[in-house]
């Protein structure tokens, strides 16, 4: 990329070459083709996927909304689940959070609270369903527990980070005035934070929501099984009529969402 | 009107101060009453069975009891290779969103492609890729191309692109102005004018926003396998069919310690280089 301006004649522009970076592509490179060869890519196998592709799509054109009664059934228990979760995980995630900041708890009352913080975000959502279906069976509640898991992991983590930002001249005016704890906190720190409580709220109930449509592939409810079972057949017009439900309906909720932190601002 | 205009409390006694217009009041209560009864609706209708609730507290920990001790032997013969296996779809995965990001991102940001259709299409790409789930992608690829780590790679490439494309775009809109219109005074070409003026300064969001997203990756491929897509997950979803539960703690046990490595990993990256 040197730039040369040949007209003027002027001294010709070269930039240094950084070995060290060319070095690390070229070591990328040969990373990428290493794997490639692990993974069996070559040329024909490609083409053959380009053909199976265009097959694919070719079956889920027109989309089959015939079964619609299935399709709503689960797309509504999917948002009962997400609703839910995200109302359940808020409820435990506030004195979780609490516990966790480090500005107002001591350390021996943080430590345990971060350690659950981050037992519950070491997980990918479906595994933890994976293990609540096992504890309660098929159905909506498995998801419903491995969704509050994965709320606590974020709302609670992200809400302990808010406080212990927050300013604490605040904190130490109203202590002044010989409040006791509780006033400190419903009058100190919670109007601090309670603005960007409701944007993590928001946010965790879109990924609920998105999550909550996936969590049926390994049996905790919502339409994710209805998805799984449909691919299974080999219905893809039926397959394609889920996904283009999933997204309208996650579309909406971002829509709403939008409005929410506009009438929040 | 005999009133003391000397005395200014007399007009301020009659004024009521409020927060929000009626049209916000009436919204927000509008807004919490849809709230609630969703929250109400959710509960009385969601199906749940109450002896399976019982139920739940022996069968958890029947579940811990199969659980330990996790079967070390597990490991050598079948978790290694899946994990390396899940690494790689990880990091390919990611490299492979890299490349395609790069034009998708430059096409939405609009102060580098000023066409409204362009935009338009951009984004119309990066929010169908966030919009489907990886597991999602990753059911339409084992379609496509078979079951095997590929299908996870493009998976996981496929789902990326939205999130880096939106935030790569991001970043280019907001680059500050002034080295481009030095390099466009001194009639630079388009290429040029990208790679010497734009890139130097989203250079450091566009790494940290990859290593960001390879973190997410690690921890969305290990379930890709649950489709047949490849890496950890099919050693899971095979011990949890035979009910191998303390291979199935063994699986979660590696699983946990690659996360936190990777964790270490990308902080010590972003402390050192970015």
């Amino acid at each position: 990329m040197s730039m040369t301006d040949t007209k003027s004649g002027g001294p010709k522009y070269v930039p240094k070459r950084n070995w060290w970076v060319t070095l690390a592509y070229l070591a990328v490179a040969g990373y990428v083709a290493y794997v490639l060869s692990l993974f069996d890519v070559s040329g024909e196998r490609l083409a053959a996927g380009l053909g199976h592709g265009a097959d694919f799509i070719a079956r889920m054109i027109p989309p089959n909304f015939e079964r619609y009664n299935l399709l709503i059934e689960g797309l509504l228990e999917s948002l009962q689940i997400a609703v839910i979760a995200t109302t359940a995980g808020v409820i435990l995630s506030l004195p979780i959070g609490f516990l966790a900041a480090r500005n107002l708890m001591p350390a021996w009352v943080t430590w345990p609270a971060r350690a659950i913080i981050v037992a519950c975000r070491s997980f990918h959502p479906v595994i933890v369903a994976i293990l609540f279906v096992k504890a309660v069976g098929f159905g909506a509640l498995a998801g419903t527990l491995a969704l509050v898991v994965a709320s606590i992991g974020f709302i609670a983590k992200l809400f302990a980070e808010a406080i212990e930002e927050i300013s604490l001249k605040q904190i130490e005016a109203i202590r002044a005035t010989g409040a006791p704890f509780a006033s400190v906190i419903t009058f100190g720190v919670l109007p601090q934070v309670m603005g960007r409580f409701i944007g993590f709220t928001s946010y965790q109930l879109d990924s609920n929501l998105r999550n909550s449509t996936m969590v049926g592939i390994v049996g905790a409810g919502g339409i994710g099984g209805t998805l799984f079972a449909a691919f299974q057949r080999f219905d893809y017009d039926f397959v394609a009529a889920i996904l283009i439900s999933i997204i309208a309906v996650i579309m909406v909720a971002e829509g709403i969402n939008n409005v929410m932190r506009k009438l929040y601002r | 009107m005999n009133r003391n205009v000397s005395d200014p409390s007399a007009f301020l006694e009659k004024r009521t101060w409020n927060r929000f217009t009626p049209l916000e009041r009436t919204s927000r209560f509008l807004f919490y009453f849809v709230t609630l009864a969703a929250i109400v609706v959710s509960l009385q209708t969601i199906e749940i069975i109450p002896e399976f609730l019982l139920d739940a507290p022996e069968q958890i920990a029947d579940m811990f009891n199969r659980m330990w001790p996790p079967d070390a032997s597990y490991y050598p013969s079948t978790i290694h290779e899946a994990l390396m296996e899940t690494i790689h779809i990880a990091t390919v995965g990611t490299l492979l969103a890299l490349i395609l990001a790069i034009p998708v991102g430059v096409m939405v940001a609009e102060n580098v492609t000023q066409n409204k259709f362009l935009n338009w299409f951009a984004r119309l790409i990066l929010v169908s890729s966030r919009s489907i789930n990886s597991l999602v992608w990753a059911l339409l690829f084992v379609a496509i191309v078979g079951p095997g780590p590929l299908a996870g790679a493009l998976a996981i490439a496929f789902r990326s692109v939205g999130f880096i494309g939106k935030l790569f775009g991001e970043a280019l809109e907001e680059s500050h102005k002034g080295p481009i219109e030095a390099l466009e005074a001194t009639g630079a070409p388009w290429f040029s004018i990208m790679m010497m003026g734009y890139w130097p300064q989203v250079l450091p969001t566009f790494w940290s926003v990859a290593l960001f997203r390879w973190d997410i990756n690690l921890r969305e491929s290990a379930v890709l396998g649950l489709v047949g897509a490849g890496g950890i997950g099919v050693a899971l979803s095979t011990a949890l069919e035979l009910f191998y539960w303390d291979r199935v703690a063994m699986v979660l046990l590696s699983m946990l310690v690659v996360v936190a490595l990777v964790e270490l990993v990308v902080t010590q990256i972003r402390k050192r280089i970015i």
